[in-house]
């Protein structure tokens, strides 16, 4: 019965989709108020529907429904309980419905704060939001129902989480990864509901800014564990392997990143209105491309495990009309809202448009690459497939030339900027930069690596310049902790994201140019040396572990004759599936990783063994969470939460329509 | 020229720079960084260039695998049903590397047409076919099917 109920409410809940869509969006342009609130209550109602769903999901996996189909194929008896609750969106159908909650989710709260925009405005994004989860509930019940059965014959266990997923940070991986997706989702719906209006000025982007923000920081932070995963559990010690599912969830990061900001700009100083809202459409089309590139089967990987050419065709359609309507809305709406305002050639405007076309750059270097194997498959020109150092070559020089600009940017003030103000601000921090990215060069490793010195350069120069700026906002109050008590938390958190910016540059410089990696067969009680440590393997014990079987090596870890820790990398087969599986050994520390992963039995006790040192590695995660808190604390400023004093009048009957103007009063400035 | 429609001028060819130099720049980079794929047969029949990277692979053939008793170094041989091709690896191999299952690798070919793989990749799922071994099978069944 439960499986039923969840279905049934799945369906009332596009149902109430449905009405979400057309209800308030009427309403809006026929200035039926209580039409324009009705958005609030379906968005409500389909929030608490589409939870009600999952909540089945969850049960039939915690009671071992094998009679449902999902369930059968995803979770065994055997495993553990919280990977039952966590292979609820191990597989398709379930990180589908997982989606569609996120997306009500966030529906649920632009309903709550929806009062604070103008009528029209509000009714309108909720309306988006209500067609963008319309299409999406359409494909979970048309291709993909989680709660179909297997009756009259259910199996007597089911076939078993994928073992890689077993894991903690799957746990937390997808929910922040669509987090950022779909929240990705409301920046689009304010950006159609701006073209709907016609209208787009400060106020709109004070509005749309903390919730882009926000959905920018979870996508960070997903992207962040998803590599962080790869890392420990794939067992080759790499953090990004320009894997296509990879390159989906980073390509609306680079957009999104280029979106906030933009964003700013048009907060600040009115201008690139139309380009933000492009970049509002684009972010969130790469959003369901990065599904359409996971979920349709043309790409397989980890994720994309039951694909399904239906599926696929039905995501591409969508996309192919959520994009062609957006953009036939902003060719026939944009020339509205375009913006009058000029900025000098040197201004911090520009640089924003320099950090804005190398971000785009690079994207679409990354969507070249990631879809040319496809085009030449689907053009039947042969196989082929695009190495990493495709992507190397061309997004590390732009990464580096983001933080060059970066450095700049800070400096410059809005509107115009000197030449001579810039060169005084600067000299002394660009020549610190250049001496300490040489001499690190020479200094640290054995040899004189320019990419690596040019890295360690570049964080200099960022870090230096976030300093200088902080001290020139507090030059003029009476001491420096007024003044630092003055900024405001949106400074802050822009300081502390681009500061993210830099550790993690440190991380990927370090773990890239002065890794040790030796693979290597060992006996028991070979010693081998590595660096500054020397591995000692004393052989391999068997663990039995819940669902699974494994080998454990012991490997003791020396430094100048002292031991330093022992790792237990494993090797498991899980039982239902049969599948080994790499469980890697790390030591984590702040300066250095030591990672260890075992590979294969040779005979006679004598195993092929990984060893890695991997200098600063964790400076990449760590970087990834300042600037996720960054962004979090930029939010947290006041101003975003300016209530609109009209909320009495609103109500009164007569002063529809006026209020509304007066609400976007200013509108095209 | 007015002072404002000079700068929109500048930033157009600015912009127009840039585009163009990244266009180049990620044409030149994909043209050098494009693995092709070629079968066992293929690879038997010479039509893959020797000393240059390419992508290859097929199914395992079963007791074909040879370890060197002193170091990582593993020899076995992948088929596509039609050819047979040598390849030689050193170094860990993928969790999910059997005898039977279909694997794909990266790597150049030495004189005697060998395959000598640097990278063999590993797949997460042990009912994985990669495509092109997929490819390559169906179509050695074709044509074995048109003779």
């Amino acid at each position: 019965m439960n499986p039923e109920l969840g279905l049934f409410a799945l369906i009332l809940a596009t149902c109430l989709a449905l009405l979400q869509s057309v209800v308030p969006l009427v309403g809006s342009y026929t200035g039926r108020l209580r039409w324009m609130s009705a958005g609030r209550s379906l968005a409500t109602g389909q929030f608490i529907f589409t939870l009600l769903s999952f909540s089945c999901l969850v049960y039939a996996f915690l009671t071992d429904d094998f009679s449902v189909k999902y369930v059968a194929s995803n979770s065994n008896s055997l495993l553990p309980s919280i990977y039952k609750f966590t292979a609820t969106w191990g597989g398709h159908e379930g990180s589908l419905l997982l989606w569609i909650l996120t997306l009500t989710g966030w529906g649920q709260v632009v309903a709550l704060r929806s009062d604070k925009l103008p009528p029209e405005l509000g009714a309108r994004v909720l309306s988006v939001l209500g067609m963008v989860s319309v299409g999406f509930l359409l494909f979970i019940l048309v291709t993909s129902n989680p709660f179909e059965r297997l009756l009259p014959f259910p199996v007597q266990d089911g076939n078993d989480l994928n073992p890689l997923l077993q894991d903690l940070g799957m746990i937390i991986h997808p929910p922040m990864l669509y987090m950022g997706y779909v929240g990705f989702a409301v920046a689009f719906a304010f950006a159609i509901a701006a073209l709907m209006g016609g209208q787009l000025d400060s106020a709109w982007s004070r509005w749309a800014r903390p919730w882009t923000t926000v959905a920018w920081c979870f996508l960070t932070a997903g992207i962040a564990l998803g590599s962080w995963w790869a890392y420990y559990e794939l067992g080759w010690g790499g953090w990004w392997f320009w894997d296509p599912v990879e390159n989906a969830s980073l390509m609306p990061w680079l957009s999104g990143t280029a979106l906030i900001h933009s964003l700013a700009v048009t907060e600040k100083r009115g201008l690139f209105k139309s380009w933000t809202l492009l970049l509002a459409i684009a972010t969130f089309s790469l959003s369901l491309f990065g599904t359409f590139l996971v979920r349709s089967g043309v790409l397989t990987s980890v994720h994309a495990f039951a694909s399904d050419p239906e599926r696929g065709l039905f995501i591409l359609a969508y996309l192919v009309l959520v994009v062609g309507a957006s953009l036939t809305l902003f060719a026939f709406k944009a020339p509205e809202i375009r913006s009058k305002i000029t900025f000098s050639l040197l201004s911090r405007e520009t640089l924003i448009l320099v950090n804005n076309v190398l971000l785009v750059t690079s994207c679409a270097t990354v969507l070249l690459g990631t879809m040319f194997p496809l085009l030449v498959d689907a053009l039947d020109l042969g196989m082929i497939s695009v190495g990493p150092p495709y992507f190397n070559t061309l997004f590390v020089p732009m990464a580096m030339m983001l933080a060059f600009a970066l450095g700049i940017g800070m400096m410059l003030n809005w509107k115009k900027g000197t030449v001579s103000w810039l060169v005084q601000q600067l000299r002394w921090i660009f020549l610190a930069s250049v001496i300490g990215g040489v001499a690190f060069g020479f200094m640290y490793g054995d040899k004189f690596v320019i990419s690596e010195a040019l890295a360690i350069g570049l964080v200099i120069w960022v870090v230096l310049a976030i300093l200088k700026d902080m001290y020139n906002k507090t030059r003029n109050a009476s001491n420096l902790f007024a003044g630092l008590k003055k900024l405001k938390p949106s400074y802050y958190g822009m300081q502390l994201a681009h500061f993210g910016i830099a550790v993690t540059f440190v991380g990927a410089a370090m773990s890239t140019g002065y890794s040790l990696q030796k693979d290597i067969r060992m006996n028991p009680g070979d010693t081998v040396e590595l660096g500054e440590y020397a591995f000692r393997f004393d052989g391999v014990k068997e663990i039995q572990g819940a669902n699974y079987m494994a080998n454990a090596g012991i490997i003791s870890i020396f430094k100048d004759q002292k031991k330093v820790t022992v790792l237990y990398p494993e090797k498991r087969v899980y039982k239902v599936k049969g599948m080994p599986m790499t469980e890697a050994g790390i030591d984590g520390g702040f300066t250095r990783d030591l990672y260890v992963a075992l590979g294969e039995p040779l005979g006679e006790g004598s195993w092929a063994v990984r060893l890695h040192i991997k200098p600063f590695v964790r400076f990449l995660w760590l970087g990834a969470m300042f600037m996720a808190l960054g962004g979090l604390l930029a939010v947290s400023d006041k101003r975003y939460r300016v209530r609109l004093k009209k909320k009495a009048g609103i109500r009164s009957k007569t002063a529809k329509g006026k209020i509304a103007g007066k609400a976007v009063a200013g509108g095209r400035a | 020229m007015n002072p404002v429609r000079k700068q929109r001028l500048l930033l157009i060819l600015l912009l127009v720079a840039g585009v163009g130099v990244a266009v180049a720049l990620a044409l030149f980079a994909l043209k050098e960084n494009i693995n092709h794929y070629y079968s066992p047969a293929q690879i038997v029949s010479g039509e893959a260039p020797i000393g240059q990277k390419i992508r290859g692979g097929g199914v395992v053939v079963p007791g074909s695998l040879k370890r060197d008793p002193g170091g990582l170094k593993v020899t076995f041989k992948v088929s596509d049903g039609e050819g047979e091709v040598e390849v030689e690896y050193t170094g860990i191999l993928p969790d999910l590397f059997r005898e039977g299952q279909g694997i794909v690798g990266t790597g150049k070919l030495d004189k005697n047409r060998r395959f000598i793989a640097e990278e063999l990749l590993a797949k997460h799922d042990e009912n994985y076919m990669p495509p092109e071994v997929q490819n390559a099978i169906d179509k050695a069944h074709k044509s074995e099917g048109n003779q």
